[in-house]
């Protein structure tokens, strides 16, 4: 992946992950479920999460827990370090400059782009405003800003996917000139696709544009800097990084932050009351309203320390490698009859296999897969309009995470063999 | 690892109605009913014709795309109901979904049958559709059909009312 080329810790050598000790850390993986051996290749729709995060969010439960923000004894006080921890921890795991200010937390990637949305949209958006997203995008980042056409007569501009996966950037200064939005995914969860987004970023500010970055797949894969992308806001989901659902973060420029008014209104949020009117707290509490994901949050520090350890570099090399071998097996081993959907260079993708298996549909090669225990997902990816322009309703998509190895890979072909066998 | 609920899933006779569709086509619109109905989270898509003379349906046809267990069961559905009167295709609704543990409260009213009480021997080949029970998502695939036949009785019988009106 090319992120990690420009990255300062490439001169410390990639290691090899043991995969064998880490699956160790997951009790599914090295128990099974149910006592039988399972081979999870969902994590593009949510990962595992190693014990270390449980135990993290258990102690916190056990002997940690008090509302942040309001308390004057001791034991609050604790958890308001652990939630103000999580932000730093979050923050500089993905190079924010500011993180005590810039990171807000949310329920998940999806709500971080509504903050934005609607916060900014609402109020910086007005009739035949551009806004342009891409034809890969998820429905957490096409949905608001197609509210935002209905609600603030927005226009939107679709940059189109090329035949080879792959974005069509030739006309990107057109397609940027005059918006004052770009939204762009910085991995597709159904095709794999990297796209080139430091390029899209340079355009859209030269046109002056603001750009947001839906990290939700390359976060938890990759070395991710936002300087480095040159992104005003990042949005994604604990649940796809080892943690646990339900906290999503929101990183956005300081200056950004604080010229935009509150997303929601409610507890915490707020300097001063009056029937009259509020006064909102500053940045990023403003965004916080009522009680927050705390102990997700604690959850969440766990998982990114889990991280950190292993090494996102570590963790993108592996992706990338057992990518590489399960497309060449594939290839190999049903030739013709096998479609995979996503680019095929290696530096432009990550571990995300979107594939189509004679005319077997998705959602029957799931099924029989799972009678391998083999845990893949069929169907949109909530991707419709990527849907309509692969010409299909639904894939079959085998995802990984640095808990898989070549054995999983192995089984999954392996149990694709007999569903070709029964559909013949 | 549990292979038998695989085999009961794509029995023989799934198996066999997915690659040979029974009453696959379409028919002219009117005098036949067009019903179609949709499942946008997959994309299966079935569209049943209905060509019913004096209470009977003389034909039935199916077009349509998706996975093995809604066409097959399309194609089920038309053989069972092809040559049946509305009352009995009615009975034949009713049991599939009764088969399928669709229990409306309607019928839970005035009866107490459940699965148990169904005659699967009389069901014939729908039976084979028992083994998508145990995976619930899946039971929205198996009905899809049934659902548009039972719109198009509904339609027709609309039809008839108006017409007697
Ligand atoms: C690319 C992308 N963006 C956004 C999301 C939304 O994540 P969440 O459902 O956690 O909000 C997903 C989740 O599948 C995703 O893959």
């Amino acid at each position: 992946m090319t992120d990690t080329d420009t990255d300062t810790d490439t001169a410390t050598a990639t290691t090899q992950l043991d995969i064998e000790r880490i699956k160790q850390d997951f009790p599914l993986l090295s128990k099974g479920f149910h006592g039988e051996s399972i081979v999870y290749l969902d994590s593009a729709a949510s990962s595992q999460r190693p014990s270390c995060v449980i135990d993290a969010m258990s102690g916190y439960y056990n002997y940690s827990h008090a509302n942040v923000h309001r308390g004057v004894y001791k034991l609050a006080e604790e958890a308001d370090r652990l939630y103000e921890n999580a932000r730093i921890t979050a923050g500089k795991f993905v190079g924010a400059p500011d993180p005590a200010r810039e990171i807000v937390f949310t329920k998940n990637a999806t709500e971080a782009i509504n903050l934005i949305a609607y916060s900014w949209g609402m109020h910086r958006l007005n009739e035949g405003d551009v806004v342009v997203v891409t034809e890969i995008e998820h429905h957490a980042n096409l949905v608001p800003w197609i509210m935002l056409h209905k609600e603030r007569g927005v226009e939107l501009r679709v940059i189109p996917m090329r035949d080879d996966y792959l974005l069509d950037l030739d006309n990107l200064e057109e397609m940027v000139d005059g918006a004052k939005l770009v939204a762009c995914t910085l991995m597709s969860n159904v095709l794999g696709t990297i796209p080139p987004f430091k390029k899209i970023a340079d355009a859209a500010h030269s046109a002056g544009a603001i750009v947001v970055a839906d990290g939700a797949q390359l976060v938890p894969h990759a070395h991710v800097d936002v300087k480095e992308l040159g992104c005003d806001f990042l949005a994604f989901s604990g649940h796809k990084m080892l943690g646990p659902t339900g906290v999503g973060v929101l990183w956005g420029k300081a200056e950004l932050l604080d010229s935009m008014p509150p997303f929601m209104g409610g507890g915490g949020m707020i300097l001063d009351v009056k029937f009259e009117g509020i006064v909102p707290a500053e940045i990023p509490t403003r965004f916080e309203a009522g009680t927050p994901p705390i102990a997700e949050a604690v959850g969440l520090t766990a998982a990114i320390e889990y991280l950190d350890n292993i090494g996102m570099n570590n963790i993108c090399r592996h992706d990338a490698e057992l990518t590489a071998y399960t497309i060449d097996s594939l290839k190999d081993t049903f030739g013709r009859d096998i479609t995979i959907m996503g680019p095929d260079i290696t530096e432009d993708r990550g571990g995300v296999i979107s594939l189509a298996l004679k005319d077997i549909h998705p959602h029957d090669l799931a099924q029989v897969l799972d009678e391998s225990n083999v845990c893949i997902r069929a169907g949109h990816h909530c991707a419709k309009p990527l849907m309509r322009r692969l010409g299909t309703s639904a894939t079959a998509r085998a995802s990984f995470y640095l808990y898989n190895d070549t054995s999983d890979a192995d089984r999954l072909i392996e149990a694709l063999s007999k569903a070709a066998s029964i559909f013949g | 690892m549990s292979s038998s609920g695989l085999e009961d899933l794509y029995r023989e006779i799934i198996l066999d109605h997915y690659r040979n569709p029974r009453n696959r086509g379409s028919m002219e619109v009117p005098p036949s009913q067009r019903v179609e109905a949709y499942n946008p989270l997959c994309g299966d898509e079935v569209v049943v014709y209905l060509l019913e003379n004096n209470g009977v349906l003389e034909d039935v046809r199916i077009e349509g795309q998706g996975c093995s267990i809604s066409q097959s069961s399309a194609s089920l559905m038309s053989a069972a109901v092809k040559g049946k009167t509305v009352e009995e295709t009615r009975k034949i609704i009713s049991d599939f979904k009764k088969l399928m543990s669709i229990h409306e409260s309607k019928l839970e009213d005035s009866t107490d049958d459940t699965q148990m009480d169904l005659d699967l021997d009389a069901m014939g080949e729908l039976a084979a559709l028992q083994g998508v029970v145990r995976f619930p998502v899946r039971i929205k695939c198996a009905i899809l059909a049934w659902n548009a036949l039972a719109q198009g009785l509904d339609e027709i019988s609309d039809v008839s009312t108006d017409k007697t009106k």
